[in-house]
């Protein structure tokens, strides 16, 4: 598995600063690693109103299981996307992300 | 949730034609209808917004009934009632399967059963405690004989049972082909049934599955199994194992031969729905949903790839619990299109307080009476083989593949749970292999205005019938007059269908196209036609349609290109029409051969812009560039991922057919690492085959004349379409793409 420096904090600068679009080939590669994930546990949104709010939620990962939504609801996907960053930086390094 | 959805029998229609709608509500007593035409689907609100006119049509004026429709996936064989099923007493099954799900509880192999009465016999496969006789006596009572071991996926297996109704004595077998050290799937049971008799219940004889439910006129079948099925018998005693054997041989011994009463071969009718019996009896069925034909029975040597050089080595079908044809449900209305409407896009949308859904089709002129010069080319193909993908809830690589998280629209979760609502061309089905038939009898959720596609880029994400409402949008903004066509109309009806049209606009991914499509289209561009390619990805896959059902498509994907699973070897030609299938360049017609230009790269994330090439400035291109200055960066806006070239990319290459008059006007550039060259296109992989690295992810916009007085315009990429209506159409996206149908519908040859 790809192993990035967890004080590598200019790479969540950079992804906070433009979630989607062209990224560093450092940074490309850490999103490759957390967009990377399985079925199981996975994060996706559910747009519950068009372009205006997106709930986060998990997939099971078992074809034909309802998808899990949780109470984190954004009217932004940019900040659904540097949300799910934060959880994926703690999962693979351990560290909190602060703001 | 969705709590209406239906779908139409017909996807193109004449004016004065009748449609019939069969519609499932689940969330009100009570729904009602209203005939619209379809202008803009796209609700973003950075565009031009939702846009429809609503059509007068007494006929719909009315409050309908909401009741619930089930859909019955799920493929099996139907042999009809006989009764010769009837005077069996002593009775044997044997067949040759290959199953692809084993541990996945008990499916049956042959049946001939009664869910009600619990009463007839199942051969079956009996989860991990492998392949099990089931027995009936019809007042509930039954009895189960099984082997005890589990059977190994993927492997083919001789499988048999035999009763004896005289001495109670009952055999079951199963017997691997390929035999592995340290696994030992080899059985044979025995034991005495204690039953009575067996019963002989009423109801179809059924392969891959059995009967639950025949009321209401339709068979609802359960226990699917998984797998394939080759050359399954019945004969009218208990026969010894040796005669079990000898009933698959060649030549049958004649003494055995009177015992047969079905021998059903799947080799033959391949092309069909026909299930032959091969017996005297002549007790011949139908395959139900469609599980895939002209597959690799157990015989397959490798020396032949076609099945229709060798189709006894192709005698097996390959049964999935997801398969489905036609959803079957019952007609909620019929709606007649009204004398002299005119061509477009249209649809019934069907209403209640709290939920709606659209059923779209194309009016089209009658043939030969055109509405005017300009046509735009429906891609149905392209729409089926999309239709209920389930990519964001099945694929690992979805939130790869856009670099964002994958978002989910309410049909995709529906789709998520309602697996019954049947796959598309780009999913695999419940046991792993791919799903290479599509068909367009039931609710097609993605084929909607106001849809939404977590593929679509950032911004509107629109996919297919969505996204091409850009395109007819364009047209009624810019003021032409336009008939529509389908795709499906081109493959039946040829070149008659566009003879009269001057211009043909595509969508903006054109991605499928059968032979007589393609042929069609190549007739008129000889003719003086002129095509302008509104998108990206088009001419790519081969595909057919099934010569006896409509609606129905199929696509192998063979040998290369992306895909989203692959054909087996050995499979990779239609059983619809028995032509090679995969993609069309792999048989010597790059899509460079019918536009200039073919697919060289995708990603899904954002769009970049185009900038003028030297040949933009060339005489013959003046006429395009009008009003666009020199230096002007075109398409640096849009309604897709911001710009107007992204998601897939075509580029001009004159050694796969692109003419060597054409001219490239514009390349784009500046794409993300996300975008990817093609894998067709790597003969050896190299790790710089990214946006920012290989030149190869780019769109080449192109314009060449044709020798018949027509020409071609092609943009090149799939986003195009969304730039269209920028700043009130006031842009240079917009601009271009009028200048050229302006000079195009102009009678002047080229």
């Amino acid at each position: 598995m790809y192993q990035f420096d967890p004080k590598a904090l200019h790479l969540a600068k950079e992804f906070n600063a433009q979630p989607i679009g062209k990224h560093s080939a450092e940074l490309q590669k850490v999103l490759n690693l957390f967009r990377g994930e399985a079925m199981k546990d996975k994060y996706v949104l559910v747009c519950t109103e068009p372009h205006k709010r997106w709930v986060l939620s998990q997939l099971t990962g078992v074809r034909g299981e309802k998808v899990r939504m949780t109470n984190h609801v954004f009217t932004d996907i940019d900040e659904a996307e540097r949300f799910v960053f934060k959880l994926r930086w703690k999962k693979y390094t351990g560290k909190e992300l602060r703001d | 949730m969705k709590t209406i959805v239906g779908y139409s029998d017909k996807i193109s229609a004449t004016p004065g034609e009748a449609i019939k709608f069969m519609v499932s509500c689940t969330g009100a007593k009570s729904y009602r209808a209203e005939f619209v035409r379809i202008i803009h689907g796209d609700t973003n609100p950075a565009g031009p917004g939702y846009k429809e006119e609503k059509i007068k049509a007494p006929a719909l004026a009315k409050t309908f009934p909401g009741r619930k429709q089930e859909i019955h996936a799920g493929s099996y064989v139907a042999i009809p009632d006989s009764p010769l099923f009837h005077d069996l007493s002593s009775f044997s099954v044997s067949a040759l399967i290959w199953p692809t799900t084993p541990d996945k509880g008990r499916q049956s192999l042959l049946s001939k059963w009664s869910e009600r009465s619990k009463g007839g016999f199942q051969l079956v496969v009996d989860g991990n405690k492998g392949v099990a006789f089931v027995l009936g006596d019809g007042s509930g009572k039954t009895e189960e004989f099984g082997t005890g071991k589990a059977l190994v996926g993927r492997e083919w297996y001789f499988v048999g049972a035999t009763y004896d109704a005289a001495s109670k004595q009952v055999h079951v077998y199963q017997e691997p082909m390929e035999q592995y050290a340290k696994i030992d799937s080899t059985a044979h049971a025995k034991g005495v049934s204690k039953l009575k008799s067996v019963a002989r219940p009423d109801g179809p004889l059924v392969m891959a599955a059995h009967a639950k439910d025949d009321s209401g006129g339709r068979l609802a079948c359960a226990g699917h199994y998984n797998g394939k099925i080759e050359r399954p018998k019945l004969a009218n005693r208990a026969l010894s194992r040796l005669e079990l054997e000898n009933l698959h041989a060649a030549l049958v011994p004649s003494d055995l031969a009177t015992a047969i009463v079905g021998d059903w071969d799947f080799s033959r009718d391949i092309m069909s729905v026909k299930v032959s019996d091969m017996s005297p009896n002549r007790l011949h069925g139908e395959i139900v949903n469609m599980p895939a034909r002209a597959m690799k029975g157990h015989n397959w040597t490798g020396k032949e790839m076609d099945w229709k050089h060798a189709p006894r080595q192709y005698g097996a079908i390959h049964f999935h619990d997801d398969d489905l044809y036609d959803a079957g449900w019952d007609v909620d209305f019929e709606f007649t299109v009204p004398a002299n409407q005119k061509s477009g896009v249209y649809a019934v949308r069907v209403y209640t307080e709290t939920d709606e859904d659209f059923m779209p089709f194309c009016v089209k002129p009658p043939l030969g009476k055109a509405g005017a010069k300009i046509c735009f080319l429906m891609p149905t193909a392209s729409y089926m083989a999309y239709a209920n993908e389930h990519m964001p809830t099945n694929a690992t690589l979805a939130e790869m593949l856009t670099g964002q998280l994958a978002v989910l629209y309410p049909h995709d979760v529906f789709l998520n749970e309602h697996r019954e609502y049947g796959a598309s061309n780009y999913d695999t089905h419940s046991d792993g292999s791919g799903v290479c038939y599509s068909s367009r009898l039931r609710p097609i959720l993605n084929m909607r205005p106001k849809y939404a596609s977590w593929l679509g880029g950032a911004g509107s994400s629109l996919w297919q019938f969505n996204a091409d409402g850009h395109i007819a949008d364009w047209l009624e903004a810019m003021g032409y007059e336009f008939d529509v066509v389908t795709d499906e109309d081109l493959h039946h009806e040829g070149f008659a269908r566009i003879a009269p049209y001057k211009a043909i606009l595509t969508g903006s991914h054109p991605e499928y196209w059968s032979k007589p499509a393609w042929d069609a289209l190549d007739a008129w561009k000889r003719q003086g036609g002129r095509l302008m390619y509104m998108g990206a990805n088009g001419w790519y896959w081969r595909v057919a349609f099934h010569p006896e059902k409509p609606g129905m498509m199929e696509v192998r994907r063979g040998e290369g290109g992306i895909r989203a699973w692959a054909a087996e070897p050995g499979e990779y030609y239609h059983s619809f029409t028995g032509e090679y299938g995969g993609l069309w360049r792999r048989q010597g017609k790059p899509p460079q051969m019918v536009a200039g230009t073919g697919f060289s790269a995708q990603g899904f994330d954002i769009s970049s812009y185009f900038k003028r090439q030297p040949d933009s400035f060339n005489p013959r291109a003046k006429f395009i560039f009008e009003g666009v200055g020199k230096d002007e960066i075109i398409g640096d806006f849009g309604l897709i991922g911001g710009g107007a070239a992204g998601l897939e990319l075509d580029r001009a290459d004159r050694l796969l057919g692109t003419p060597p008059h054409a001219l490239v006007l514009a390349s784009s550039e500046g794409h993300t690492d996300i975008y990817m060259v093609v894998c067709e296109e790597l003969l050896i992989n190299y790790p710089a085959a990214t946006g920012s690295q290989s030149p190869l992810v780019r769109a080449d916009m192109v314009f060449y004349e044709l020798a018949g007085g027509g020409a071609v315009f092609s943009s090149s990429s799939i986003a195009w379409s969304g730039s269209l209506s920028h700043n009130n159409y006031k842009n240079n996206v917009s601009k271009i793409t009028d200048n050229v149908l302006k000079r195009f519908v102009d009678e002047k040859p080229f």
